[in-house]
């Protein structure tokens, strides 16, 4: 009973899990740069939907409209100012360099993220946001699962973009190969530039469920980075709907873990099922090309 | 030789502080300076010399930290405390060394990361009480061994690294950093000479925290294990420079005094200049503030 109660609730967060995780891995599977930060920007994602509700009362499900195309153009520029500057490198150098800026990143994004929004925790409190569906004694919260429906439809919006749009193709195929992609015309810089800003605004948008249906608070990015890698640890890279799966299986791992270890012990059982994919596979997430 | 003169006047001229100065403040400014002097030093053997950048060094800052308060505490000496602490830190770092070294680059920074946060929230959990000095211990109080012992810490860091650097091992830790296929083949063995830094680094983080348990009146001990520990051991060796020995140094008193000066107005702010401040320097000026000084340098003779 109160195991099942705790699986839906699991998948319920799972489907943010996963598309925090998304945004993580098309930057990671395209760029080959590993963003820390990523967590910081869903931050501020939360951030702005909660700016937008407390200060003109929008819906937050409709200010996502307005916060994802934001932290598209906040993409756009983090990728001007730091990140052209290390692709240019080579895989291994990419990947500690990427890392390195994200720090740096993380660090700047929490300090400032004190000093607009205070250290509180905060989140989008809306009429219905108590609302609850009864299905046959258990409760399922509306508003996570409208996240949850919400996290889909952007991913499968995506995926389609990915699938059958001129520009999905040249990420598709940078991701593969950059160096091919780029004999047969496609241009790197660019692809590079839209699958970072792609990455940014689904960091933005999960922040937006995140302040919606939890909590937000400037400390919270690095709790979202780990996520988001332990997605990807898990579900491997390259496919939007596999970071989907991943997260939910994360939220269906953490749900057993607060059942029969008790709640404290929630953040630890992921970290713990990270640490142990990465001995298996030492060589990191592109097996042996890097 | 003149950055040895340059150190050894450094040193006798905090040693000689206490002397003139009983001002509280100027003494702990001074014991933030030395721990973290430790902090980075150590953290730059690994993340500068042997090129591992290890994001978990809060780990075994709180591990030493940890075991140091308990003996203490509990009547144990101090220094036989101090050195539990930073053996339980060197044989946990040895411990996870052997699996994490075989993660590589990026891998080992966030497996190292993963491996700290586990430790921190579990010792929150197990251990959520507040740590005090007991009340004898508390009557007692007085900063000056305080600022010895961590003055003492902090030399024997920086001669520990100097040391270790130019010796034949030093050179295999710094080419397993510059290439480790050409260093296995020209028979350094790599993990050995990582793991050998990585036991030095932990051991002197580990009594770097152990000087904190001993120079801290109460805290949290989730508090010694939290990621800021490691943030500002990074943030301190790279905008020094790191991969020298006086980088750390420098980049330490820099950031601390900065940090004192920028906390009378504004709490948290020091984070935003040096998060500004690191990225230029990993973009642009790799050895940190001793690269700009020697580039400044040549600039002027020309």
């Amino acid at each position: 009973m109160i195991l099942t109660q705790q699986l839906i609730l699991g998948v319920l967060v799972g489907g943010l899990y996963g598309l925090a995780a998304a945004g993580l891995s098309l930057t990671f599977g395209v760029l080959r740069v590993l963003n820390v930060a990523h967590g910081e920007l869903l931050m501020l994602g939360g951030y702005g939907t909660f700016w937008l509700f407390t200060l003109w009362q929008i819906d937050p499900f409709l200010s996502l409209l307005g916060v994802g195309p934001a932290m598209f153009a906040l993409g756009l520029l983090l990728y001007w100012a730091l990140f052209q500057f290390v692709v240019k490198a080579h895989e291994e150098a990419r990947i500690k360099n990427s890392l390195l800026i994200g720090f740096g990143l993380t660090l700047v994004l929490h300090a400032l993220a004190i000093q607009f929004w205070t250290a509180d925790e905060r989140a989008v409190t809306t009429a219905y946001a108590g609302a609850v569906i009864r299905v046959g004694g258990f409760a399922i919260p509306l508003l996570r699962l409208s996240s949850l429906m919400f996290a889909f439809v952007i991913l499968a919006a995506l995926q389609l973009f990915l699938a059958k749009t001129r520009w999905g193709r040249a990420i598709r195929a940078t991701a593969e190969d950059w160096e091919a992609a780029a004999l047969m015309g496609i241009p790197v810089g660019r692809t590079y530039l839209l699958a970072f800003a792609l990455g940014t605004a689904l960091a933005g948008i999960a922040g937006g469920l995140v302040s919606i249906s939890y909590s937000i608070s400037p400390s919270i990015g690095i709790e979202w980075t780990l996520k988001a890698l332990i997605v990807i640890v898990l579900a491997g890279l390259g496919s939007l709907f596999g970071s989907f799966a991943g997260g939910i299986l994360l939220g269906l791992a953490e749900a057993m873990s607060v059942v029969f270890l008790g709640g404290p012990y929630r953040e630890v059982v992921g970290l713990i099922l990270f640490l142990m994919v990465l001995l298996v596979r030492p060589q990191g997430l592109f097996g042996a090309r890097g | 030789m003149k950055l040895i003169l340059a150190g050894i006047a450094l040193a006798a001229g905090f040693a000689a502080l206490p002397l003139i100065t009983a001002r509280n403040d100027l003494l702990n400014l001074g014991v933030q300076i030395f721990l973290s002097v430790v902090l980075a030093q150590s953290w730059n053997l690994l993340g500068g010399y042997a090129g591992q950048i290890n994001l978990g060094h809060a780990a075994f800052f709180g591990l030493g930290a940890l075991v140091t308060r308990m003996l203490w505490v509990s009547g144990v000496p101090l220094i036989p405390s101090l050195a539990s602490g930073a053996l339980t830190a060197m044989a946990f770092g040895c411990l996870i060394g052997v699996p994490a070294f075989r993660l590589r680059g990026a891998y080992f920074a966030i497996g190292t990361l993963g491996l700290a946060e586990i430790l921190r929230i579990t010792i929150g959990n197990l251990l959520p009480e507040i740590s005090t000095i007991p009340a004898v211990a508390l009557a007692s109080y007085s900063i000056v061994p305080r600022y010895y012992l961590t003055l003492a810490l902090a030399i024997l860091c920086v001669a520990v690294v100097a040391a270790l650097v130019p010796s034949r091992v030093g050179l295999g830790i710094r080419a397993v950093r510059e290439d480790e296929a050409a260093a296995e083949a020209s028979g350094v063995g790599a993990v050995r000479h990582k793991l050998l830094a990585f036991a030095v680094s932990t051991a002197l983080a580990g009594l770097a925290g152990g000087a904190f348990a001993y120079y801290h009146v109460s805290y949290y001990p989730q508090h010694t294990f939290s990621p800021g520990w490691t943030f500002d051991a990074v943030l301190m060796s790279f905008i020094g420079g790191i991969g020298t020995v006086h980088g750390p140094v420098l980049g330490a008193l820099f950031y601390v005094i900065l940090k004192e000066v920028l906390a009378i107005r504004w709490v948290e702010f020091h984070l935003i200049i040096f998060g500004v401040l690191f990225i230029l320097v990993v973009l642009f000026l790799p050895g940190g503030l001793v690269e700009a000084w020697d580039r400044a340098r040549r600039l002027f003779r020309t």
